[in-house]
């Protein structure tokens, strides 16, 4: 096992290890190198078809789109513990983009949050898998989203409390470029420059499209790093499924002081699966039986 | 009669209060810091007051990020703007997940005078009302929004308690104790009920003392916990008196007059009466002058009393 770049703590420390009864050896032989963190994000995107597939309902595409953005924030970037959901001190994920739920339970499921069978349960009636994330039932869940829009300011929130309290956690929030429609986003991103908080880092999943077609035809959002700067946040531009660079906009995004930062992630809605790519209609639809061992067969 | 007191500044000075007492206190506003009175805390705590600007979406959801990580915030604005400008922010971020998020706006009602239909909320407590899990308050006097206040900090949950921006005489006493979700009876009496909350309260004791000229003898409860609201008392009332009347500063839809008739109408029927704005807005115009047009004054709540009482 190898430690994150910033050394201490490391991402999962060992009394987690021995005592997350999940998956944790692979979350540790993951955080060790690029190579197998692109064997997990394989993996979580065959969760997300699989628990799309069973549901008959919700959102691959966006979950697709966001696979390495979760995978280098959870099996390297993030310190956290899996065994305490509630520590105070943890690196806070907030997913704002809600409807990419299925990739966070899948993520927080082999980092061992859940068990990876109850992935199974997603949408079904008493799951603690609901169809948009619900902080009060699932574990590592940090905020009820699915509500574009909410969740810099949430994230804001909790960023001004470490700072308030002396803690030196990050909090990460993860937008969806269509999300970025909302005007409340533009309130938030005023207002973390405003306070002036670097520990706060917006990541917006910039596949280019939302449920309606293209971002440019629906609304267009250029000049959209642009308009980040203009709010006075640090950019960073990045490929998206390309984990060395993620994971270099992180430890960028760290050292950036006195403002916050946001790394523009381009990415492909439906990643993976080459019906899905670029295709609007898997926004919100579930792929049948035969589509899903089609897009199974492909992520082998 | 006893000199008003702003019920505003009551708030301003109970947060900076508790402010010396817990580190975690935290407060937000929009702009509007000077009318809610949340500049006194303000003055002392710059570190701890977040000013979002004219942004009320951005200050509930940083409110509840804030609550999420621990600390106990106050956000403040006016009622029309919470819930009203953000209502899906109130609902997803604070509501769902039942947050201790502590929402204190002011300028509630018509009472807000001459600025008009924009700046008069009159559909706030329907709206906050409807959230599941919320606690609403809505305190009569100078007094009652000190403890009312202080309660809220204490008890861990979603709260929102609405102040008006007159000066309100006093209708309790120092040694007043608010209790949530408990009914302060104001005054005893068999013939009928009068439910009220906010201005309304010294209007229902006006009302209550003139009718006793007529032989008339009312109950007055102050209803100041709207939600979880005293059920026990309404039903006690309704079966002690046989009629009610509820005075309100907000549309009959979804405020006091709504809540009292749904306790009512499942578990003791009696006639009632809402003295409430119907279905309409107000206008500019001097406080008084509005709460007389729109039917919400002392007189409003006799003839209320009377109509009920012969339809027993």
């Amino acid at each position: 096992m190898s430690l994150p770049e910033k050394g201490n703590p490391p991402s999962i420390p060992d009394s987690v290890k021995a005592s997350a009864d999940n998956v944790s050896a692979e979350v540790f032989s993951l955080s060790a190198s690029v190579a197998e963190m692109e064997a997990m994000a394989k993996k979580l995107r065959r969760h997300i078809i699989t628990m799309i597939g069973k549901a008959g309902s919700g959102h691959p595409g966006g979950s697709l789109s966001s696979v390495e953005i979760l995978t280098a924030l959870y099996f390297k970037v993030m310190r956290h513990k899996p065994s305490d959901h509630q520590w105070a001190d943890r690196d806070r994920f907030i997913l704002s983009k809600g409807h990419a739920a299925p990739l966070l339970y899948a993520t927080l499921a082999e980092c061992g949050y859940l068990p990876v069978a109850e992935l199974a349960t997603l949408r079904q009636m008493d799951s603690r898998l609901q169809g948009h994330t619900d902080r009060t039932i699932t574990p590592g869940v940090e905020m009820s989203a699915g509500a574009l829009g909410q969740g810099l300011s949430f994230g804001l929130g909790a960023a001004l409390a470490g700072r308030l309290n002396g803690q030196d956690y990050r909090v990460y929030v993860l937008l969806g470029d269509g999300e970025c429609d909302e005007g409340q986003v533009w309130e938030a991103a005023m207002a973390s420059t405003h306070f002036k908080i670097d520990s706060l880092v917006a990541i917006v999943d910039n596949n280019g499209q939302q449920i309606d077609g293209w971002n440019r035809d629906v609304m267009n959002l250029d000049p959209f790093p642009g308009k980040w700067r203009a709010f006075g946040w640090e950019v960073i531009e990045v490929d998206g499924h390309d984990l060395t660079q993620l994971i270099q906009a992180f430890g960028e995004a760290e050292k950036v002081k006195g403002q916050p930062t946001v790394i523009i992630a381009h990415t492909i809605k439906g990643k993976g699966v080459s019906f899905m790519e670029n295709n609007p209609d898997f926004h919100g639809k579930a792929p049948n039986a035969i589509e899903v061992e089609i897009a199974l067969k492909e992520l082998e | 009669m006893e000199t008003a007191v702003s019920v505003r500044e009551a708030y301003g000075r109970t947060l900076l209060e508790l402010g010396m007492e817990n580190p975690d206190i935290v407060v937000l506003d929009a702009d509007l810091s000077r009318s809610t009175m949340t500049r006194f805390f303000a003055r002392q705590f710059p570190e701890r007051f977040f000013d979002c600007g004219i942004a009320e979406q951005n200050m509930v959801g940083v409110a509840a990020g804030l609550a999420a990580s621990g600390k106990i915030p106050f956000a403040s604005t006016f009622a029309v703007f919470v819930p009203g400008r953000c209502f899906d922010q109130v609902r997803m971020s604070i509501a769902q997940p039942q947050l201790n998020v502590k929402l204190v706006t002011s300028h509630g009602g018509i009472s807000v005078g001459e600025d008009g239909t924009s700046h008069q909320s009159i559909e706030d407590l329907a709206l906050i009302g409807s959230l599941p899990g919320f606690n609403v308050i809505v305190p009569a006097d100078a007094i009652e929004t000190v403890q009312a206040v202080k309660a809220a900090a204490e008890s861990y949950g979603p709260f929102y308690i609405r102040l008006c921006r007159p000066k309100v005489a006093p209708v309790f006493g120092e040694d007043y104790r608010f209790k949530l979700g408990k009914a302060a009876t104001m005054r005893q009496g068999g013939d009928a009920t009068i439910i009220a909350i906010g201005l309304m309260v010294k209007e229902a004791l006006e009302a209550a003392q003139n009718l006793e000229r007529e032989g008339i003898y009312c109950r007055v409860l102050n209803m100041s916990t709207l939600k979880p609201i005293d059920e026990a008392a309404i039903i006690k009332a309704a079966a002690e008196t046989g009629a009610i009347v509820t005075a309100e500063e907000h549309l009959e839809h979804g405020g006091l007059g709504s809540a009292v008739a749904r306790m009512v109408s499942q578990n003791q029927p009696v006639p009632m009466v809402l003295v409430a704005l119907k279905d309409t807005y107000a206008k500019s115009g001097k406080p008084a002058e509005l709460l007389e047009r729109y039917g919400l004054t002392a007189k409003d709540i006799e003839q209320g009393v009377r109509s009920a009482i012969k339809r027993k």
